[in-house]
């Protein structure tokens, strides 16, 4: 068993990704980009196994799924793309579960990441993860996961604006964010406000600290919002005649160029 | 306790970044590139990258994988066992080098036309069709033919542009976003980026497609329409538009050919033509001096409507007279194509409805003044904020180009066109509609090995642009430019290898590609294909295509059926150029072009093709590429062609840091620091237009100043946007036998029907031949997200995404079939049958199969296992899908646009039913494994990339 920070030891930050359901396009830019740092960086190496055969299975720390919606309420039937990764619980039980103490909630930021000198591969972790984040490298015989970045994030050789998870910075739709989501002021936690940004699985109690925002509801008509009333243009009433001679009558003007 | 951690918060693990441009799909976004000890390590987008503006997709974030593919070839490689056989051995280059020059010398002397130079994906196109110019055979084009033709060329001759390179909506400012056709993962980067903008800012989006996947699923609206009836949906909307008054007649009469007098005269040879005054100016009729006067002169208020009489007492009516009388037609009511487009009637009324709200109710004006082509100035820009994009989905069927056509014509009939919120050109567009460059190559005598008089691809206005012999048969290999595909703007690269195997219209000796898949994806009917490869004369045992050089980075299917392989490099390893003069990376508001610069040296025997092609191009003795005593024009290569070519005085490939000191823009002496100065500014140039330049383009003085100022345009004068298209009907009365052109039998009938100067629906031609009940569902493709554009299959990272496909089966029809999620089904056309696993799904229309495109690989093939997903469960629709029509009337025409000639990939028709219980479980047609070619090494079982040099395998 491994323990979390108390409360007076965490910092009241929490780092974390807010993740915009509505224009996920399921592009898998963010898996890639992912893979491609963190193979590198902390996590070094992201095996692939088999990687030009027949089974190849690599390890990743994001992955996009699609999923079609069935109709509910007033929002028809739609394709859903969702990405998933680790969503830095508040209350992580992958962590408390780790025998070794290998699996860890930051106090200065609570990103959960997992020490690879100490982790032994007992995948306890996996089991106690109830959305599926943790990938085991078969290769190194240990736990790999999602480290928000924090080989970037703090990176003092990479310029400020750089300073923010792959994903994040890969992202064409812009359906990533990363911020401070124990501040009720910073921009990631006001899109949660403004969008109803939700927790995945608020019944299981891990808190997830990354929130996902719901598909905006879809519009039929132009107004904002609103499924508007079928509409239908009315014909050119004036003059007699064929709808063709009404026409040409209404055409039939003086415009100057 | 682990919180304890000390961890390393800022690594570096990199020593250098280079910025270059990506190349792994066609958008050409900036990226950053990140080495260490001269390997890549991290590649990432470059944030002042007009393109992409900092982010990047799935594919370019793999580049590294696919730079350290085991894949990439070695060395050049000579055939030395039977085509297909992977039979090769390892050239050094000198012998290569000297072989092609053996070869292509000897054709060039007897009859350049021989060479048959087809370039694939390449963007170097303004050097490859140069150098095919100076070679002197007329037989070149790339790739176009069997991607997206029919969107160049309908909007080129329509509106002077077209989507995508040509154009793209008003981002900033459009409220009401159509998308036609676009696949899931069409101009990645870019189109992305401005949907999740348009989202945020509470802009509607609809998709038209088949299938709700990639952008569709987030889109406001998805209509499922029904594949190849996408012109009846416009029609339908266009029909509503103009019932209700809806269109903007103000608009029309200044920047189209509404008031154009045509000459309705059914018996002579003149009818269907404008009407013209004695210097050849269309006339109109204009209401205030009640006579007919040139449609072209500023300060006339010309009538849209009417019946007028020439001079010559033949009578005439507006060109939007007849096109309303067309749309007006109840046939293209919603209430009468709802059931054949599978959208309801009351959804079409709607979308009219919101298209006429929001263009007519919701106008902005802009605080920009602007001179139009006249000389007056307008204070505001105003604008209808309405805008679509269109792309495979319109025109990858035999009816692209009419559909395509209409489109553009919705626009115009809302006023949209480069306005704010509208659609808007990319420099160096709008171009006159079509833009003046014919098609060069016709041959009448036997001129050997002479440069062509100009450019291949061309935009014909009449039976005499045609390259076709005295009794009307085709002068090119691929029959573009004739009777069968007479405005065929980029080829017809499907059609070579068949033509070639055939000698129709003559045999050729070299068939030389580069950077296309012509063996396996890249072709129609892949089984005829590789017979037509390795087809030999009965009497001699030689083959019919006698020599085929091929150049590619990676072992594709298509190595193994040439004969000299020239290896190409990454994208990473060379100079390139994204060119003003071929397809820039323009935006709206900016004229950009870029270059690539190697990053990394190779590491192998391999040559950057253009370089290559600049060498042979000496060796031949080629007029450009060799100078009077037999020395070489460009002899550092690529990058001293980039620098010191100059098409004109003073302009050159690239736009950028021209002139001695490096100062000048678009025009000015060759700068030899100008590479240096592009590496600078990370690649790119970005020349900004004043305010004043940036909207109405097409009628924009200061625009057009600036554009023949740059050279894009000769003439200054407006660009009119052309409902009615002349040139269709100088075809139309070829066909009827009105004219000198003598049009071969076989064709007479199917110029006339569809050559029609207004747009048209008509049923595509697969489906009017071999569809009914037989074949009842249509079958379309598209490419993955992360697979955009085919060259990823043997990336380790990507194929664990994509590694195989599947069928996806509307959920409500396969229940129907019986068939379930997970069986193999077995897809029928008339033309032959594949078998593959389906998936059942409810976002795809009723009467509809998908697949992704391009998955399915040939056992071997990129080095894979040849138990790889790719060959066993992978599959390709290319099996069912014949390159030439069903015989009509005696002949068989190709399986393309009449028009244009565009590849048409989705007029596929199939029926589908599931698999014997003993047939599960693997793909049809089987093929032989490829053998690994020599060079080539045995992959790494495991990838562990951490920023070294991933195995070279054993």
């Amino acid at each position: 068993m491994t323990s979390l920070p108390t409360a007076e030891e965490r910092s009241g930050k929490k780092l974390g990704l807010v993740i915009d359901l509505d224009t996920c396009v399921g592009c898998h830019a963010c898996a890639v980009s992912c893979k491609e740092w963190n193979t590198q960086g902390y996590s070094a190496p992201l095996t692939d196994v088999d990687a030009y055969g027949s089974d190849p299975l690599g390890a990743w720390l994001n992955r996009i799924h699609t999923y079609e919606v069935a109709t509910v309420d007033d929002m028809p039937n739609r394709t859903v793309h969702f990405p998933r990764s680790c969503l830095h619980c508040e209350e992580p039980a992958c962590v408390t579960v780790c025998p070794t103490g290998a699996s860890y909630k930051r106090a200065e930021d609570g990103i959960v990441l997992v020490n690879p000198d100490t982790c032994i591969g007992c995948k306890l972790c996996s089991w106690a993860c109830p959305y599926g984040a943790r990938e085991y490298d078969p290769s190194h015989g240990v736990m790999k996961k999602c480290t928000l970045c924090v080989d970037r994030i703090y990176n003092e050789h990479l310029e400020p604006e750089a300073r923010q998870p792959a994903c994040v910075l890969a992202c064409p739709a812009g359906a990533r964010h990363y911020g401070d989501l124990g501040d009720p002021d910073s921009a990631v936690s006001k899109l949660v406000a403004q969008r109803d940004g939700y927790d995945l699985l608020p019944q299981s109690g891990y808190k997830p600290v990354n929130k996902y925002l719901p598909p905006r509801p879809r519009r039929t008509g132009v107004e904002d919002g609103a499924a508007a009333e079928p509409k239908v243009l009315e014909p050119i009433a004036k003059g007699d005649g064929s709808l063709s001679d009404r026409f040409f009558a209404w055409a039939d003007q003086v415009l100057t160029r | 306790m682990g919180k304890a951690v000390k961890i390393e918060t800022s690594p570096k693990t990199w020593d250098d970044i280079k910025h270059t441009t990506c190349y792994m799909c066609a958008c050409r976004c900036g990226i950053k590139v990140y080495l260490k000890d001269g390997t890549v390590t991290y590649i990432e987008g470059n944030r002042d990258h007009p393109v992409n503006g900092g982010v990047l997709c799935g594919k370019g974030s793999a580049g590294i994988m696919q730079h350290y593919s085991p894949a990439r070839l070695r060395s050049p490689l000579l055939r030395v066992g039977p085509r297909g056989s992977g039979e090769f051995r390892e050239l050094e280059w000198e012998e290569a080098l000297r072989l092609a020059t053996t070869w292509l010398a000897q054709t060039r002397n007897e009859d350049p036309k021989k060479l048959a130079f087809f370039t694939g994906r390449d963007q170097s196109q303004s050097l490859t069709g140069f150098w095919a110019i100076q070679y002197g055979t007329p037989n070149y084009a790339a790739h176009g033919g069997f991607c997206s033709v029919n969107m160049a060329a309908a909007g080129l001759y329509t509106i002077g542009g077209s989507f995508w390179e040509f154009g793209e909506p008003d981002w900033e400012n459009t409220k009401y976003f159509m998308l036609f056709g676009v696949a899931e993962e069409h101009s990645s980067n870019p189109l992305k980026k401005q949907l999740g903008k348009l989202k945020e800012r509470g802009a509607k989006i609809v998709s038209i497609n088949p299938v709700r996947s990639g952008y569709s699923a987030i889109a406001d609206e998805w209509l499922g329409i029904r594949p190849g009836t996408d012109g009846l949906f416009v029609a339908a909307l266009i029909h509503e538009l103009l019932k209700s008054g809806n269109v903007d007649l103000d608009y029309l009469q200044r920047y189209a050919n509404a008031s154009w007098l045509v000459i309705d005269d059914p018996e002579g040879d003149e009818h269907g033509l404008f009407a013209r005054d004695g210097e050849d100016n269309p006339l109109s009729f204009d209401k205030i001096s009640q006579s007919l006067k040139s449609a072209l002169l500023p300060d006339i208020a010309p009538a849209l409507v009417g019946e007028f009489t020439l001079e010559d007492g033949r009578k005439a009516v507006p060109a939007f007279q007849l096109l309303s009388q067309r749309f007006l037609d109840e046939g293209y009511a919603p209430d009468a194509v709802s059931e054949h487009i599978g959208i309801s009637a009351e959804t079409v009324k709607r979308i009219a409805a919101e298209l006429a709200h929001t263009a007519f109710k919701e106008e902005i004006s802009l605080d920009i003044a602007w001179t139009d082509w006249a000389g007056r100035t307008h204070e505001k820009t105003t604008g209808r904020p309405v805008s679509m994009h269109a792309m495979r989905g319109i025109s990858a069927h035999s009816n692209g180009f009419h559909t395509c056509r209409m489109i553009h014509i919705l626009q115009v009939l809302l006023g949209t066109i480069d306005c704010p919120g509208g659609f808007r050109y990319k420099p160096p567009y709008p171009k006159q509609t079509p833009p003046w460059l014919k098609p060069s190559g016709k041959r009448s005598g036997n001129r050997l090995a002479e440069p062509l008089g100009g450019p291949h691809l061309g935009f014909p206005t009449g039976p005499e642009d045609l390259l076709v012999n005295p009794s009307g048969s085709a002068q090119r290999i691929d029959k573009a430019f004739s009777w069968e595909a007479p405005l065929a703007a980029h080829g017809l690269m499907h059609m070579v290898i068949n033509n070639a195997a055939k000698a129709d219209p003559y045999p050729i000796d070299v068939l030389f590609l580069y950077m296309a898949n012509m063996a396996w994806n890249s072709s129609m009917n892949v089984s005829a294909t590789l017979k037509n490869l390795t087809g030999t004369h009965p009497d001699t045992g030689e083959y019919v295509i006698p020599k085929v050089i091929y150049s590619d980075a990676y072992y594709s299917e298509t190595v193994p059926y040439a004969d000299l392989i020239l290896p190409d490099t990454t994208y990473l390893e060379r100079w390139d150029c994204i060119s003003m003069l071929d397809r820039p990376i323009s935006e709206p508001d900016s004229a950009s072009d870029a270059i690539r610069h190697p990053v990394v040296q190779p590491d192998r025997e391999v040559r950057p093709f253009q370089d290559v092609l600049i060498e042979l191009g000496a060796r031949l003795g080629l007029p450009e590429f060799s100078n009077d005593d037999g020395t070489p024009t460009y002899p550092g290569g690529y990058p001293d062609y980039l620098v010191n070519h100059e098409r004109k005085p003073g302009v050159g490939p690239l736009t950028g840091y021209r002139g001695e000191d490096g100062q000048s823009y678009g025009v000015g002496a060759p700068n030899p620091e100008q590479l240096d100065r592009y590496i600078e500014n990370g690649c790119f140039y970005q020349h900004h237009l004043r305010d004043e330049q940036r909207f109405y383009k097409h009628a924009n003085r200061d625009y057009n100043d600036w554009a023949v100022e740059m050279g894009h345009r000769m003439l200054g004068d407006q660009i009119i946007f052309q409902l009615y298209l002349e040139p269709l009907q100088k075809f139309r009365l070829a066909a009827q036998g009105k004219g000198p052109d003598v049009v071969p039998h076989e064709h007479r009938q199917r110029v006339e029907t569809y050559f029609d100067p207004l747009p048209i629906w008509h049923m595509p031609l697969e489906e009017e031949l071999a569809g009914g009940e037989d074949y009842p569902l249509h079958a379309v493709t598209q490419r993955p997200m992360a697979m955009y554009h085919s060259w990823g299959s043997q990336n380790a990272w990507l194929r664990q995404i994509h590694g195989r496909n599947w069928v996806y089966v509307n959920a409500g029809r396969g229940e129907e079939l019986g068939i379930a999620d997970g069986d193999w089904i077995w897809i029928t056309s008339a033309h032959g049958k594949v078998k593959a696993q389906a998936k059942l799904m409810d976002g795809v229309n009723r009467d509809t199969i998908w697949t992704w495109n391009a998955i399915g690989k040939r056992p071997g093939a990129w080095n894979l296992d040849p138990e790889a997903p790719e060959a066993t469960k992978g599959f390709l629709l290319n099996h069912v899908i014949s390159e030439l029509l069903p015989e009509r009337g005696g002949y068989r025409f190709s399986n393309s646009d009449p028009i244009t000639g565009q590849a048409a990939w989705y007029d596929l028709r199939v029926r589908i039913e599931k698999a014997a219980p003993e047939e599960q479980g693997k793909t049809y047609p089987s093929f032989e494994p490829q053998k690994r070619a020599a060079g080539l090494r045995r992959p790494p079982e495991d990838v562990a990339f951490k920023g070294d040099k991933p195995g070279g395998g054993v």
